[in-house]
């Protein structure tokens, strides 16, 4: 019974940490098409970020509270700055700006690598996340419970954007149909720019979670790339939901599948599972019923 | 693009980048260079200097650790030079980058041997380094030292190992923990040559010594993801942990260990992977009080460790560290010193003459050792180690006297099965 307890958190907290690098992939993904490699690297500064704080202010907990927002500016300003200098230029061409952001991606791993060195470097865990909490008997880290109830918090806050406010209207509007979004009189170039700045600081926060599980080193962010874009593509591009159900049903998959047999296997038939899903629907589990030809 | 294509788009490249993240393919090339005939040695010692060349990794995921091995190398030849040299030589050094890449390592000391025609070669760390190097060195018959502990199984007359065999860092590791009480062993290693091997030997050597291995797991390289690996090693009910995990994967895997309350004293976890320079990225708080296995610590209390700490720090910084890998490739320069003055001569088949004296000795850093003459590897005196709060790591076990290399674990009856005797 502990067991199960046990794997049941570990795999919704796989799929919570999943679900917080690609919840703003989904965003410029889904709406721009921009396919951007160097999503991982704003995870990359996101995480940089927190360490950062850490060397300034020294106090683990107080610097991870300051870390979340700030790495949000850090992340969404990058990703803004990459928005304005060359994706502006490349809509349509989903090709195109994955080899544009795939060289970006590598130019901030090496800038990372001279500012920082490339040694992985490391984030002090804060006291209360430091050690197990118990939940129904059974042992569980509490950072891993903090990142749960911040991507749920995120996410929450996502989709209330989403769907109440203006700019969340604009936002669906543009994916749903840009050519009519536009005839609409919503300026798709500013609504564009404001979807990349949340979807690249959602990718600064997912950092800062990151750096209390894992190592902080500049090639982190090809760690989470590729699962993110599987949970992005499984779920349904541009669809909050779909991405909610496929990154706990990839988590959940992956550490049943991995407790039967081994970390590699298990990694192999999820990959499999998901190929095998696509090919049944490939639009993922959730789509938008459009009646646009694309 | 319709949602199909853009679909298979990504799905390509996810599995564009699975596969190029697996690295570290076998290499033709080296094969290649296995079968060229060997040229008549062109090393050059009719003026008064030597070259020797140093093949490191200064770019790509392992310079983190050969940057620092590269460094040693330099201070042992500086220090050689202002004593004298070799044979009253100077040595002069030739760098080469290996840069990660094990076809890389192969080709640059191709070039190392045939153009810079060096009298001997220093470097390569991974293993798949050393396995593309051999075949270019015995086709050529010229000499590498390779620095670094590794599964053992192989004994090259053109190469000296100066790190550990299995029988002096894995076994004195495993009688460790025997003599500690613990007897339930859990297994967790990245997936590759090294912790696949080392564990056989460590299934064997239980099988043998009334030890139990109740899990045996590996992740990807690079891996991040513990939680499961950590509730199976929790529920196996296992008395300790044998880590064989690389790089940045020890950080995840000791967060995750400390967050379930596992500590050195409930579940120990012995690594033979860990050393002094790897403890900062890994964290002090996540990883004090457990053990490692080496030949080697930075506090070990020797004059010639005095000095050679002492001299590092006074040349790369204050705050820098020595750990076994470091130590190892300094020796080796030493070493290789010791042989050519025994031989009288540079040349390959004289030095190869030498060591098989078995005499070759050198005062080192880890205390006294010499080079066995029959598999090119030294004799070492394994070391248990426990980190401390400041990141250094404190000697708890030390073997008696060094520990004869035995590569094959020939002396182990129960190996048998791994090296097929």
């Amino acid at each position: 019974m502990e067991i199960l307890i046990s794997q049941v958190f570990a795999g919704l907290s796989l799929g919570s940490v999943l679900l917080l690098a690609a919840v703003g992939l989904s965003l410029t993904f889904g709406q721009m098409g921009v396919i951007n490699m160097a999503h991982g690297e704003f995870i990359m500064a996101g995480a940089y970020t927190a360490f950062t704080v850490q060397q300034v202010l020294g106090s683990a907990g107080v610097s991870l509270l300051v870390s979340l927002p700030l790495a949000f500016l850090i992340g969404g300003t990058l990703g803004l700055i990459l928005e304005a200098t060359l994706l502006r230029r490349m809509y349509h061409r989903p090709l195109d700006t994955l080899l544009v952001t795939f060289g970006v991606s590598l130019i901030l791993q090496q800038l990372a690598r001279d500012i920082f060195g490339a040694p992985s470097v490391d984030v002090r865990l804060p006291e209360f996340l430091s050690g197990p909490v118990m939940i129904l008997g059974t042992p569980v880290p509490a950072s891993r419970v903090f990142i749960l109830v911040l991507t749920v918090v995120v996410v929450a806050g996502l989709s209330l954007l989403l769907s109440k406010t203006s700019l969340g209207r604009r936002i669906r509007a543009v994916v749903q149909s840009r050519d009519l979004a536009e005839a609409s009189g919503i300026s798709s170039r500013r609504t564009d720019a404001l979807t990349f700045f949340i979807g690249s600081g959602l990718a600064g926060v997912a950092g800062v979670a990151i750096t209390l599980i894992g190592s902080t080193s500049p090639t982190l962010g090809t760690t989470y790339i590729v699962d993110a874009f599987l949970v992005v593509v499984a779920g349904g591009i541009g669809q909050i939901r779909g991405a909610v159900i496929a990154a706990a049903g990839l988590g959940l998959l992956q550490v049943f599948f991995e407790f039967g047999t081994t970390a590699s296997i298990a990694k192999v038939i999820v990959l499999v599972i998901v190929v095998a899903f696509l090919q049944i629907r490939p639009q993922g589990i959730v789509a938008t019923q459009t009646r646009g030809l694309a | 693009m319709s949602a199909r294509t853009t679909v298979s788009a990504v799905l390509s490249l996810v599995a564009a980048l699975t596969i190029t993240g697996c690295g570290q393919r076998y290499d033709p090339q080296a094969e290649a260079a296995a079968e060229q005939v060997p040229q008549a040695s062109c090393v050059d010692t009719s003026g008064d200097t030597v070259k020797v060349g140093l093949l490191n990794s200064l770019s790509g995921t392992m310079a983190v650790s050969e940057t620092t091995v590269n460094r040693s190398l330099n201070m042992a030849i500086d220090e050689i030079n202002a004593d004298g040299g070799v044979l009253g030589k100077q040595i002069e050094p030739v760098t080469e980058d290996g840069a990660s890449e094990p076809t890389i390592f192969a080709e640059r000391a191709g070039k190392l041997i045939r153009q810079d025609c060096v009298a001997a070669t220093f470097g390569g760390w991974t293993s798949a380094s050393r396995k593309a190097m051999l075949p270019v060195f015995e086709a050529q018959n010229s000499l590498l030292f390779y620095p670094v502990q590794y599964e053992g199984l192989e004994a090259s007359p053109n190469i000296f190992y100066s790190g550990a065999t299995t029988n002096q860092q894995i076994i004195p590791a495993l009688d460790w923990m025997r003599e500690q009480g613990h007897k339930k062993i859990f297994l967790v290693g990245s997936d590759y040559v090294f912790p696949r091997t080392a564990n056989r030997i460590i299934n064997a050597y239980a099988q043998a010594h009334d030890m139990e291995i109740v899990g045996e797991e590996y992740v990807p390289m690079g891996s991040t993801e513990f939680s499961t690996i950590v509730n199976k090693a929790m529920a196996s009910d296992a008395d300790a942990v044998f880590n064989t995990l690389n790089g940045d994967s020890n950080v995840a895997f000791f967060r995750q260990y400390n967050a379930v309350g596992l500590d050195p004293e409930t579940m120990p976890v012995m690594s033979v992977s860990i050393a002094e320079e790897e403890v900062p990225g890994i964290g002090v708080d996540n990883i004090q009080g457990q053990y490692v296995a080496w030949d080697y610590y930075q506090t070990i209390q020797t004059p010639t460790n005095d000095q050679f700490v002492a001299n590092f720090k006074d040349r790369y910084g204050q705050n820098q560290v020595t750990s076994d890998p470091m130590e190892a490739a300094y020796t080796s320069v030493y070493l290789w010193k010791a042989m050519v003055e025994e031989a009288g001569s540079f040349d390959v088949a004289a030095v190869q003459e030498a060591v098989d004296t078995g005499e070759i000795t050198y005062d080192a850093p880890e205390g006294e050792v010499t080079v066995d003459g029959e598999t090119q590897h030294i004799s070492k005196t394994p070391r248990i180690g426990q980190i401390r709060d400041d990141g250094l790591i404190d000697t708890v076990w030390e073997a008696p006297e060094p520990v004869v290399p035995d590569p094959f674990l020939e002396t182990y009856p129960w190996a048998d099965s791994i090296t097929g005797a």
